[in-house]
């Protein structure tokens, strides 16, 4: 059983708690949906159930968080906890060494652990070889592979008896439609005997909503509501929508736009070969077009390409093999600019443009917004672009404030970009892209990890773009986007 | 709507009869073998264990194609030290060149082939044996072998896993510089930039790798256990022989061959 009775924790050199006065009690084997704003701290809850906040030094605590009356520090090993980035939660190379990372800790003789390696592994349901590559796997199976490697250790030693806990925070953030539906059904099977209790922190409420049976509100002040699924999600639906949670039932407020057929295509491929290197070929013989003024959006599993024929088509990436042909109209003058340049340029082929000709014609928002921000503050970031093509000062400035009034960043214009929320960070490398005002902006993944205001936010700048007539390439596995911006659709497959 | 196809090709290697071999082994072994090389500087013993590792190298299976690859940019490091040997290293005999501080005689000629042979001996014993070997073998063995701290091995493993996520990174942000409009020109700002970006995203890593690692009960004060036993066994052994052979016979050719010249000698 889980008791908190007035609980708080403050991280160290903070002034504002991140989260204080929470009472709540958990049963054994009960299974509950942890939500809230931002910033309420339900993450702090889970890591302190988890014992990872640290001693004194990282913090201060006030009431009591307990599990069965002892400090969840004193019960290593009965906690599992998963976090969002299925990436930095792997430790070692292969799969079966991962999960037996925990074990070796609890200090497990060697013959226990192997068989509770396979029984954990079989519990979320991957069925890879023991000496599987770990970065082999896809983000839905390292996400199987770190409940597995929290499931083995439980129980393995004394103070790691009891019911097992299961403390996920956004497992699914990150993952396409395919993993979460892995993860979800993997969990599934975990909890069905109802002796695992399990706190989930999710935005997406239908993944988990048929599963929990209850769910916990957190405000800024404590607990906000605490009840039966239905109940709380009728009553409390106007804060949570506030809060950026997907309330099931509630549709988002946007919709597609009429669209004019047979536009003429902006850059289309010829029998074009993808990749990073020559001899790992990702995509091969591409036969794809791109309609001026519409919205494509490129779907398809994991791994098939996606992500490298979006940064090929943006003149990003080398094609392997093949070519990409982009229209007249969008061409640079075949003189080159005085600049010496290692490439001889050929306007139809925007691999060989300068750095200077893809401003103005096609811009690239990366899938982390952090690889492409290099200055120290939001409106340096948005200036960089103008700088590069000469601009006056007095234009730039202009240009600037026009941008930061677009983004709602107008408050931010001098903080650091990599300070930025999630949302915020996303809007600012859309802006970015859009101040040299590229005919065709292409987008990586756009709404990863985006609640629901923030997702609203962004969909709306991407219709405002369309509406300015600019083509938009989108890779996505997100329905709700493919809802409103599907206006043209690339399947890409993977073959084997 | 359009359907694309696309597909992945990969390769995996064989083990070697090395790989048979402790990890802890190949890395004493690379140490042991370099011995002989860095106690002595003539041509005969260098070239003997020269031929003895490529000989022993290609009898434990490993792949000639590897080989080839593996140490190739030997051979673009091996010239520097020989030519600088040929032109600055100590005179003696007969003087075939002389210019300012440069003077190319008997001797220094001498030395730049046993210099450009030890580079050769030293690098591919190393890239060979060490660069071969699995790192979580590796850490078990320096752990359970040589009772190095776990924490300390651990760590750095984990560490090192993520240098394939930077390496990513580093492209990335790569391409995001072109798609800037900053792709063109200042390349030294624009390695700062990528450099400081890089720092955060190491800095986020290891934070959140850090709180995974915690949650899994590493760091506790309790007693770790090993799910893969790290032994010393008879091809250690066959192992520690051979190379031990390769050395005697590396001085004992130079011996024979009256070229033998200890590093502390001023032999003439």
């Amino acid at each position: 059983m889980i008791t908190a009775s007035g609980w708080g924790w403050r991280y160290a050199g903070r002034p504002d708690w991140a989260v204080r006065g929470v009472d709540f009690t958990v049963e054994d084997g009960e299974r509950v949906l942890l939500l809230g704003a931002s910033g309420a701290g339900k993450s702090t809850v889970l890591a302190a159930l988890t014992g990872v906040l640290g001693g004194a030094d990282e913090g201060t605590e006030e009431g009591r968080l307990l599990i069965d009356g002892k400090h969840p520090t004193r019960v290593r090993g009965r906690v599992g906890l998963v976090m969002q980035d299925p990436e930095s939660q792997v430790v070692l190379a292969k799969v079966g060494d991962d999960v037996a990372f925990g074990c070796e800790n609890m200090g497990l003789p060697r013959q226990e652990i192997w068989p509770r390696v396979h029984r954990a592994l079989d519990a979320v349901g991957l069925r890879v070889p023991l000496d599987q590559p770990t970065g082999a796997l896809s983000g839905g199976q390292k996400q199987r592979l770190a409940i597995a490697a929290a499931l083995a250790m439980h129980g393995s030693t004394a103070e790691s008896a009891g019911p097992g806990i299961l403390c996920l925070d956004e497992p699914t953030a990150n993952l396409d439609p395919a993993g979460i539906v892995e993860v979800r059904d993997a969990i599934g099977r975990v909890v069905a005997d109802r002796t695992t209790t399990l706190l989930v922190v999710e935005h997406r409420v239908d993944v988990w909503a048929d599963l929990v049976d209850r769910i916990i509100v957190l405000g800024t002040d404590g607990i906000l509501a605490d009840g039966p699924v239905a109940q709380v999600l009728a009553e409390q639906a106007t804060e949570l929508l506030a809060a950026g949670v997907w309330v099931p039932g509630v549709p988002h407020p946007l919709s597609p736009r009429p669209v004019h057929a047979s536009a003429r295509p902006l850059l289309w491929t010829e029998d074009l070969t993808t990749g990073y290197q020559a001899s790992r070929p990702v995509g091969r013989h591409l036969e794809v077009s791109i309609p001026k003024g519409l919205s494509t959006v490129i779907t398809g599993p994991n791994g098939a390409g996606k992500s490298t024929l979006a940064l090929t088509l943006a003149g990003l990436l080398r094609p392997l093999a093949g070519r990409v042909r982009v229209a007249p109209g969008l061409q640079p003058e075949p003189r080159q600019r005085g600049r010496r340049s290692s490439r001889t340029l050929d306007p139809a082929d925007p691999h060989t443009w300068t750095s200077r000709h893809l401003l103005t014609r096609i811009g690239t928002v990366f899938q982390q917004p952090e690889h492409q921000f290099v200055e120290r503050q939001v409106r340096e970031e948005l200036a960089v672009g103008l700088r590069a093509l000469d601009w006056p000062q007095p234009q730039i400035d202009r240009r600037v404030a026009e941008l930061l009034e677009t983004l709602h960043l107008t408050g931010l214009a001098t903080a650091n970009p990599f300070t930025l929320s999630g949302g915020e960070q996303r809007r600012l490398s859309v802006g970015t892209v859009l101040a040299t005002s590229p005919a065709l902006i292409v987008l990586d993944e756009p709404t990863f990890g985006q609640d629901r205001n923030t997702w609203t936010d962004l969909v709306q700048l991407v219709l405002q773009i369309l509406a300015e007539g600019r083509t938009i390439i989108s890779v996505t596995h997100d329905p709700a986007y493919l809802e409103v911006l599907a206006e043209n659709r690339l399947v890409v497959t993977a073959t084997p | 709507m359009t359907a694309v196809q696309t597909g992945t090709t990969q390769a995996a290697a064989a083990p070697t009869l090395l790989d048979r071999m402790n990890s802890v082994t190949r890395l004493g072994l690379a140490v042991l073998a370099s011995l002989p090389i860095l106690i002595t500087l003539d041509w005969v013993s260098a070239l003997t264990m020269l031929c003895c590792q490529f000989g022993i190298f290609v009898a434990c299976r490993v792949p000639l194609p590897l080989l080839a690859r593996r140490t190739a940019p030997l051979l673009l490091v091996a010239p520097i030290g020989a030519v600088s040997m040929a032109l600055y290293g100590r005179p003696g005999g007969e003087i075939h060149f002389q210019w300012w501080l440069v003077t190319i005689s008997d001797r220094s000629l001498l030395l730049a082939v046993a210099v450009f042979l030890r580079i050769l001996v030293l690098g591919s014993s190393a890239v060979i044996l060490i660069g071969g070997a699995d790192p979580t073998r590796m850490a078990d063995g320096l752990a359970q072998i040589l009772r190095l701290p776990a924490r300390l091995v651990l760590g750095t493993l984990a560490g090192v896993r993520m240098v394939g996520l930077f390496a990513e990174d580093w492209r990335t942000m790569a391409l995001a510089r072109r798609a800037r409009g900053i792709g063109d020109i200042g390349r030294l700002r624009r390695f700062f930039t990528m450099a400081f970006a890089l720092l955060v995203f190491a800095i986020r890593r290891g934070t959140k790798l850090a709180t995974a690692m915690e949650a899994r009960g590493f760091g506790s004060e309790r007693e770790r256990t090993w799910a893969r036993p790290s032994r010393l066994g008879r091809a250690d052994l066959f192992g520690l022989l051979v190379t031990l052979a390769a050395g005697a016979l590396s001085i004992g050719m130079a011996l024979w061959a009256g070229t033998f010249w200890l590093v502390l000698w001023d032999a003439t």
